[in-house]
């Protein structure tokens, strides 16, 4: 049984914080590529960015003496998304769209975009130094439940963090929300047709402008959302996003890209196949030590790959991806 | 675009245009050598030459043949790596432990599983076709894998713990760069068999991601590269300042002449990369690269092998990048694996390239010196910024500003990203931009 709840607590408490934060990351980059065609490189960094938002607006809020039974940066949240909605909006005015309107080509869009990540890295360094902070302000710890489990005769208790409830929870709000949102309205009937053809969009007279603000305002609180879990479940950090930029692309990318539903399911397979690549399975194996002959016993170490690795693993699924079935998992978009 | 426009004059023209703008940078680094120093000028001079050496390289790729690489860090770490095994010296720690005795068996495991994965992929000839043949293959992939862990993972433990790493070759470090550029064109060459049919932006994620890759192996194994423990200090093809001050030199003319000894051999082998990749633009080759760049499907059509010509492309680049990623080492004497971020060593080349005009050799050479040289200066510039402001707001009562050595080393990250945004705004094709002759 012991066995059972470390595997619980090391893989799949821990795999599923992890896909949740790829997965709100990965639709943002989706939508952007269905939408706009390129592939936006400064997604990891608006993450960043909403962090660091929501960040200020809880130090502002605890400097006010407010106190509340939940971390501040959790409340603040969605005053922090709108504002990186709006952070995202004017990016895309100012940096994307006069490029777009130039019918400039998406390689170009992408090296704009690298010129993005530089200004916010940069800007977000210039302003909150380099170091780590804490986005636990005032005095606020990680609560962290135990749940015992001798009832079914394990010893150690299944640990979970509040953040990490928080943020179940509100994963799977967003992914209902957002599947009636692309299912049930017509703006988001709108951005699915778009996606699909854009140009037969804007002859059927759909707005595509307007589908247009929609996907940056989409992209942009959920970069918020995910950003501030990450820097809840782990600490805040300039490069805090940077470092996962590429294993959400790989996400999008096997989820299929454009492709809503394929960016959540991508980004939980990715998070699940990096955690059980580098979790030691002797740790659950150890009961057959019994069974096993003698001068069979498992090693001590059984990890498929050493914990050093874990960020090649997504590089590694991702370019089996690209050459078994480039367009993902759900037939993202081709073109 | 209006090159074919018959008479130009003025800044149109791209002869004086180059000429106006090497002028202006000659200027720049004047006053910049002047400022701060001949010895650090020459420092920077001697990385900016590194670094436009790796710029042509991408001008090969990107310019050239419009291949999207991202994997610029993974070569110079290749280029790096490579010429510390060559040219550091012998650790005979090393060589009289059971050390080599073991990577041996950790070779003969990797030939093993290598023979067993091309075993595994010729299944189909007794009749296992299709899915199961797929299965055996990743069977075959597996095993090969656990085979050569069971034989690497030992071998490295012991290395690690008796002998440190496993040293240098102790060969000239020219040739520790020649082997840097051939390394590269290895690895290059199979990164570009798997990945070059991709579209544009599904390259730049793989390219990016096999350079993840590449430094991830390269930090980790230890026992080849010493990972996070760095190499140093590496030799020198010239006389080190110190030998020049064992000679009887003073101290700061040691540094100065012996950073100019350095600088002549890298401009030296930056001339002979110029020539041969100018040469190649101009001639057929470049012709045929041009077009399978702007149109390769009526390339392909004209019976040019596409995927073949852009491999060597791929492979002829990556060879520059190693080279510059070697000289780039052995120049700063030590190899930390660790000190490699893809700001510096990927995104600032696409700055250089961009900025200076894709597909134009000269451009790209002027962008890599003015670009770095821009990147060197930001952080003084900045602290200057930084501490008058901060006399300013002390004096209105509001504090000085903390950490002003730290924020300022951050505005080189901002200023490149301003930099790029206002290259792909108002001059997009880049401050020399390529010459297209027609008719």
């Amino acid at each position: 049984m012991d066995e059972l709840i470390f595997f619980i607590n090391r893989v799949l408490i821990s795999g599923t914080v992890l896909g949740s934060i790829y997965a709100l990351g990965a639709i943002g980059i989706t939508l952007i590529f269905g939408i706009l065609r390129f592939a936006h490189f400064a997604h990891g960094d608006m993450m960043t960015m909403g962090a660091f938002i929501a960040f200020v607006l809880a130090t502002a809020l605890a400097a006010m003496g407010i106190i509340l039974p939940l971390p501040m940066a959790f409340v603040v949240l969605p005053v922090a998304m709108v504002l990186t909605a709006i952070l995202a909006l004017g990016i895309d005015k100012g940096f994307y769209a006069p490029l777009r309107a130039r019918g400039a080509k998406p390689v170009t869009l992408l090296i704009a975009s690298i010129g993005v990540t530089l200004m916010i890295q940069g800007l977000i360094r210039l302003i909150f130094g380099s170091g780590t902070k804490s986005i636990y302000v005032a005095g606020e710890s990680k609560d962290i439940f135990r749940f015992d489990m001798s009832w079914a005769g394990g010893s150690r208790p299944i640990n979970i963090t509040e953040p990490q409830l928080i943020m179940f929870v509100l994963t799977a709000l967003i992914v209902v929300a957002l599947h009636l949102f692309l299912t049930r309205s017509r703006l988001g009937k709108a951005m699915r047709a778009m996606a699909d053809n854009a140009d037969l969009a804007q002859v059927s007279g759909i707005n595509t402008a307007l589908v247009v603000r929609v996907t940056w305002v989409i992209a942009g609180s959920l970069a918020c959302v995910a950003g501030t879990m990450l820097a809840l479940d782990v600490a805040l950090m300039p490069d805090l996003a940077f470092n996962i930029v590429l294993p959400i692309f790989a996400a999008a990318i096997v989820g299929g890209l454009g492709h809503a539903y394929g960016a959540i399911v991508g980004g939980f397979l990715i998070a699940f196949a990096e955690t059980l690549a580098v979790f030691n399975w002797t740790a659950v194996l150890r009961p057959l030590n019994a069974v096993l002959p003698e001068g069979m016993a498992l090693p001590a170490n059984l990890a498929l790959v050493p914990t050093e690795y874990k960020l090649t693993v997504a590089f590694v699924i991702l370019v089996i991806t690209l050459l078994v079935r480039p367009t993902g998992i759900f037939k993202g978009a081709s073109t | 675009m209006s090159a074919a426009s018959a008479p130009r004059s003025g800044w149109d023209s791209p002869l004086r245009r180059g000429l106006l703008l090497f002028a202006a940078m000659f200027v720049i680094v004047v006053v910049v050598g002047l400022v701060q120093g001949t010895a650090s000028i020459l420092l920077i001079l001697t990385q900016a030459t590194g670094f436009a050496l790796i710029a042509l390289g991408l001008n090969i790729q990107w310019g050239y043949g419009g291949l999207f690489n991202f994997a610029i860090m993974g070569f110079l770490m290749v280029g790096g790596a490579s010429t510390v095994f060559l040219s550091y010296p012998v650790n005979m720690a090393f060589w009289e432990s059971d050390g080599p005795m073991m990577l041996g068996r950790a070779l003969a495991a990797f030939i093993v599983g290598v023979a067993l994965v091309m075993l595994a992929r010729r299944v189909d000839r007794i009749g296992i076709r299709g899915k199961w043949r797929a299965a055996v293959v990743a069977l075959a992939w597996f095993a090969a894998y656990i085979i050569y862990r069971t034989q690497i993972d030992p071998a490295a433990a012991y290395i690690e713990s008796t002998a440190g790493f496993v040293g240098g070759l102790g060969l000239h470090p020219v040739l520790g760069w020649l082997f840097g550029g051939l390394v590269s064109a290895v690895i290059a060459f199979y990164i570009g068999r798997i990945s070059l049919g991709l579209r544009t932006d599904y390259l730049a994620i793989a390219t990016i991601g096999i350079s993840e890759i590449l430094r991830a192996l390269i930090k980790n194994m230890d026992w080849l590269t010493r990972g996070t423990m760095t190499v140093s200090p590496m030799p020198w093809p010239t006389p080190l300042p110190q030998h020049l001050q064992a000679a009887g030199m003073s101290i700061p003319d040691s540094f100065m002449y012996a950073r100019l000894m350095f600088l002549g051999v890298a401009v030296l082998i930056l001339v002979i990369a110029f020539v041969l990749v100018q040469r190649a633009y101009g001639g057929p080759w470049g012709r045929m690269m041009r077009a399978i760049r702007d149109n390769h499907i009526s390339a392909a059509s004209m019976g040019k092998d596409v995927t073949g010509r852009q491999l060597e492309l791929f492979v002829f680049g990556s060879i520059l990048m190693g080279i510059g990623g070697a000289i780039l080492a052995t120049f700063t004497q030590i190899f930390d694996p660790s000190g490699y971020q893809p700001i510096n060593h990927t995104f600032m080349i696409w700055v250089m390239v961009i900025v200076g005009g894709a597909g134009n050799n000269w451009g790209v050479v002027l962008g890599a010196f003015l670009i770095y040289i821009v990147w060197v200066i930001s952080d003084p510039l900045a602290q200057l910024i930084f501490l008058n402001l901060s006399q300013l707001t002390s004096s209105i009562g509001w504090g000085a500003i903390p950490e002003i050595d730290s924020r300022a080393l951050q505005m080189r990250v901002f200023v490149l990203g301003v930099v790029i945004t206002i290259a792909l705004r108002y001059a997009p094709r880049g401050l020399i931009p390529e010459v297209v002759k027609r008719g």
